[in-house]
């Protein structure tokens, strides 16, 4: 081991004169005083990576001279080769894509490399990397979801699949609508770019689904906290990014077709994905995706009203050349979502109702058909982005983007109005991006830009329901600068800045009770529009001037282990729905209020990740602590008595808050084909102010996997997966009584206690096949809830209407061609 | 770069340029404010009104529950019921709307202990199913307690009674009765 570290520090120094690994590699050999007698047990593992952007290269073929051992590269771009002699060898690597290369080693011992491999001499010069890694945090560990698990899930909504990171969760209404929450927080404090653009799609209401089809991705990253400042200064949660795939500059055509069918739900889904690249940098890609399902079901029974149809489509075409390039990106989503029958009750008394119900309260025959309760959401997005390379000082891009989300909620309704949406709500956003990046040197990366954006809200009045979310106009000025420097080999040292500036201009009516018994009307009297018999039109104008930071270190101890930490800072302004809230809201059975005189919350986070990987090991281990300086929440502060019965009073509130964890990653190849994983995520978030637990704090997740990786038969994938997630015991009490006429009595009515702890067990199993014409063929079947467990999901609004999903088998055929 | 700059702000003005017209005021067509409950005695002595009347709707102020006066002891009452959105004017009579899809509604009453008295539905929906907003009060002997009137909608029918029948609360209100 003395020996070994010798070895790094030799390599360290040299480093700085010489750049040819094997020179260093060779002196370090003559330099090693210990003299080894010829001994054949040591083992030299690599990593194949892209040079332009240090992604891992799959299936790069390493060989030997002299021996007839070919071996190929797995996703992580990782190989080995094991019991070698102490001896010189000559090894090739080469990639379909990319310039062969050849180096000798001399083996001394155990050896790990990583080895970068260049384009194809025809791209060499032109080639663009569209994912370029030195565009997000260097020092905050970022999850990746790659295509290959993306393409076994397709028909996973992008909540369920971020699932398979540590540290991510989900907040339900239903199984269709799922929203991610990463470390304890979600909804606006959660930002979600789909290629770029920064969905904007009223992210803040629980039962709103991002619109976002994971088909149009080629990679998702996770990047938990705010320290991605190039993004967001307010997605305190964290950040996730869809990338389109990468192109590649050479004459081809290729696409695939997914088809999935599911016993759960019944139904099925296809997606369709072409490419046609060209070598002299053009590429288009369209792609669609087509679900239907009926009506789902929990183990005992059918959850009527919860089908829903999918419907997207996005469309791509670019060039792509060094020194100059564009993109054109449409994209298209269309949903209809049936939110479960049983669900729709509304008084304190029909909650105590379904809550002692061992069952669900409504249950009709299985249907494809989507009644009200539904909703129905389109999003479509532009995005236009031309870059260009500047000699000497580097690259320039500018975007514009163009999103038009509609949002239609039908409740069940009397009269003229049955068929009438009681939301309708149209959001449209623009946004324009300048970035400049530039590489002065390797050692120095450095980048600003700035984003202006301008929002409008349309709440359409025709629907005759009280809007909960007034008319707006909303402005977005922000300002940032990014830069990491590599202190040397190991070190590298990166910090950021960022502005924003935020304005939002209202036109709300207010009920005049409520204005009068917030005493607004002594407040905010010179807001006042004008006045009717029993509302008040106002005019709102906030002004909210955001500061975000991050700064943070990355330090290699050795090739095996690595440490980053990180401290980022973000702020965010509180959301039309967090301001402007008042009245009924239907899907919560609740009264809702907001506050006019809210300031932006601020977050401080500190977060270690510390990694290693060793030849059949990988372990990653990232706590972090999150402080929350007023923090937004909604609590419940009293009863209100109305002619339709009791209700619940929320009020959004603000106090501090923290957020404390641990995500932890275990793989471990502990016998040959075999694969054990192992996943933790736990935290723990309070109410400081009050020292009360935060409500819907995820609970104690442990995952467990067993994998079975065949690659001389057919890639044959067989694996079992545990997904043990304890009860909660940290939740505040927000239980209330109400009178009860058919007792005579009043009633608890508990709507704050968590559900019982379960343990599902899923089964995956995948089976590549090849046809003579080149397309690849892959079949899977998989069980989801294999022994068919009746559970509740504390994170699941519906939880006190009915339990989760009963078992799913699922069949999946993916063809590559 | 400081030209682009310019163009930034520039378009973000000319986004920000456009005009806007007040929005329209809403008003809910649905809500009902008020429940106006008569109760009209056989022997043509004075009709007993219980109304509740909730002017805001959801919001903060509680509904104002009235009693005209005392029940007479062992006497029938004929009763009926009117649903009012009192937000627009002329008040608009849900009544009619709730008749209309009857067979989506029903009227129930819960008679609270101590109270002693009979009520019945005496008009019924298309399948022959009871609708509740015309309904039978029988008094008995002199007493007092509760009786709550709870309109749902979408419930199941027929059913045995509010504790069977699902559905979704419309109207729930709770008058102290005093019979002499």
């Amino acid at each position: 081991m003395s020996n070994f570290i010798n070895f790094r520090k030799g390599n360290f120094n040299l480093n700085m004169k010489l750049k040819l690994p094997f020179l260093i590699f060779y002196f370090l050999v003559l330099s090693s005083l210990e003299i080894h007698s010829q001994n054949c047990s040591y083992n030299f593992s690599g990593t194949v990576m892209d040079l332009h952007d240090e992604s891992p290269l799959s299936n790069a073929v390493i060989s030997i001279e002299g021996l007839d051992q070919n071996i190929l590269s797995d996703e992580n771009g990782f190989f080995e080769f094991v019991g070698l002699c102490q001896e010189n060898y000559k090894i090739t690597i080469s990639h379909l894509k990319c310039k062969s290369k050849s180096l000798s080693i001399n083996l001394n011992g155990n050896l790990e490399k990583v080895i970068k491999l260049e384009h194809h001499i025809n791209e060499l010069n032109e080639v663009i990397v569209l994912g370029d890694s030195n565009k997000r945090s260097k020092t905050i560990y970022e999850n990746k979801i790659s295509k290959e698990i993306i393409d076994d899930n397709f028909n996973s909504n992008l909540g369920d699949i971020l699932k398979n990171v540590s540290g991510i969760s989900s907040i339900n209404s239903g199984n269709s609508i799922v929203k991610p929450i990463i470390n304890g927080l979600y909804g606006s404090r959660v930002d979600i770019l789909n290629n770029e653009v920064n969905i904007q799609d009223q992210q803040w209401g629980i039962e709103h689904a991002p619109s976002i089809d994971i088909n149009s991705a080629g990679n998702i990253y996770v990047i938990k906290g705010a320290g991605a400042l190039q993004y967001s200064g307010s997605a305190i949660g964290g950040i996730v990014i869809a990338e389109p795939s990468k192109t590649f500059l050479i004459d081809s055509l290729y696409g695939k077709t997914l088809i999935y069918g599911g016993s759960n739900g019944e139904g099925g889904s296809i997606v369709s994905k072409l490419t046609r690249t060209y070598e002299s940098g053009w590429f288009s890609t369209l792609q669609g995706t087509l679900k239907r399902f009926g009506d789902f079901n929990a183990p005992d029974y059918i959850m009527s009203n919860t089908g829903f149809i999918d419907k997207s489509a996005s469309f791509q075409i670019g060039l792509n050349r060094f020194n100059y390039g564009f993109e054109f990106f449409l994209s298209s989503i269309n949903n209809e979502i049936g939110i479960l029958q049983a669900s729709h009750l509304h008084t304190a008394g029909d909650q105590i109702r379904a809550i002692n119900s061992d069952s669900i309260l409504y249950v009709d025959d299985f249907t494809y058909k989507i009644n009200a309760p539904k909703q129905k959401v389109t999003h479509n997005l532009i995005k236009s982005k031309v870059y260009k390379r500047f000699q000497g000082f580097g690259k320039a891009t500018l975007q514009y983007h163009f999103q038009n989300n509609k949002r239609l909620e039908f409740d069940i309704r009397r009269g003229i109005n049955k068929n009438t949406a009681s939301t309708d709500l149209r959001l449209k956003t623009h946004t324009l991006i300048i970035d400049f990046d530039s590489s002065f040197s390797d050692k120095f990366y450095f980048k600003f830009g700035i984003k202006g954006e301008f929002q409008n809200n349309f709440p359409n009045p025709e629907t005759g329901v009280k809007r909960i979310i007034p008319d707006y106009d909303k402005y977005d000025f922000g300002s940032y600068v990014i830069s990491n420097i590599k202190l040397n080999k190991n070190w590298l040292l990166e910090g950021g800045i960022r502005f924003d500036y935020s304005k939002i201009d209202a036109l709300k009516y207010y009920r005049k009770s409520f204005w009068e018994s917030r005493n607004y009307n002594k407040i905010y009297q010179d807001i006042v529009v004008k006045e009717l018999s029993n509302q008040v039109l106002t005019n709102p104008k906030r002004n909210f001037n955001n500061f975000s930071a991050t700064i943070g270190l990355s330090k290699k101890v050795n090739i095996f282990n690595s440490v980053l930490l990180n401290y980022s800072i973000g702020s965010r302004a509180p959301n039309p729905s967090e301001l402007f809230s008042e009245g009924l809201h239907h899907s919560s059975a609740r009264i809702e209020l907001g506050d006019l005189s809210f300031s932006s919350e601020k977050s401080h986070k500190v977060g270690l990740t510390l990694s290693h990987t060793k030849n059949n090991i990988r372990i990653t281990f990232n706590p972090y602590i999150n402080s929350i300086v007023d923090f937004i929440f909604i609590n419940p502060i009293e009863i209100q008595q109305t002619v339709r019965g009791s209700f619940q009073v929320w009020e959004y509130m603000q106090t501090n808050a923290r957020i404390w964890g641990i995500d932890s990653d275990i793989s471990y190849d502990f016998i040959e084909k075999f694969t054990l994983k192992n996943q933790i995520s736990f935290l723990r978030g309070i109410d400081t102010s009050n020292d009360i637990p935060l409500i819907n704090m995820p609970p104690l997740n442990l995952k467990n996997e067993i994998l079975y990786k065949n690659s001389k038969f057919h890639n044959l994938i067989l694996s079992i997966q545990s997904d043990y997630i304890f009860k909660q015991n940290e939740f505040p009490n927000n239980n209330f009584e109400v009178f009860v006429p058919t007792t005579g009595k009043m009633e608890l009515v508990d709507v704050s206690s968590s559900p019982e702890a379960y343990h599902l067990l899923n089964f995956r199993s995948t089976i590549e096949l090849s046809t003579e014409n080149k397309s690849k063929i892959k079949i899977g079947l998989s069980i989801n809830n294999l022994l068919d467990k009746s559970y509740k999901n504390y994170l699941n609004r519906m939880r006190n209407y009915s339990h989760d999903l009963g078992r799913n088998i699922m069949i999946n055929i993916n063809v590559n061609y | 770069m400081k030209k682009l700059y310019t163009y930034a702000v520039v378009a973000l003005l000319l986004f920000s340029s456009c005009s806007k017209d007040d929005p329209i005021a809403v008003n809910e067509e649905e809500v009902i404010t008020t429940m106006i409950v008569t109760l009209v005695p056989s022997d043509a002595s004075t009709n007993v009104t219980l109304k509740t009347q909730d002017l805001d709707g959801d919001g903060p102020n509680a509904p104002v529950v009235t009693v005209s006066g005392d029940l007479k002891a062992s006497l029938t009452y004929s009763g009926s019921v009117k649903f009012l959105n009192e937000t627009e004017t002329p008040a608009e009579d849900i009544t009619l709307e709730v008749e209309e899809e009857a067979d989506d509604h029903q009227l129930f009453y819960t008679v609270g202990s101590g109270l002693t008295m009979g009520v019945a539905s005496t008009n019924n929906d298309s399948n022959g199913n009871p609708l509740g907003t015309k309904f039978d009060v029988k008094s008995l002997s002199a007493s007092s307690g509760k009786l709550t009137f709870t309109l749902r909608h979408k419930p199941k029918k027929p059913n045995s009674g509010l504790a069977d029948a699902g559905g979704d609360t419309d109207i729930e209100a709770t008058f102290d009765i005093v019979i002499e």
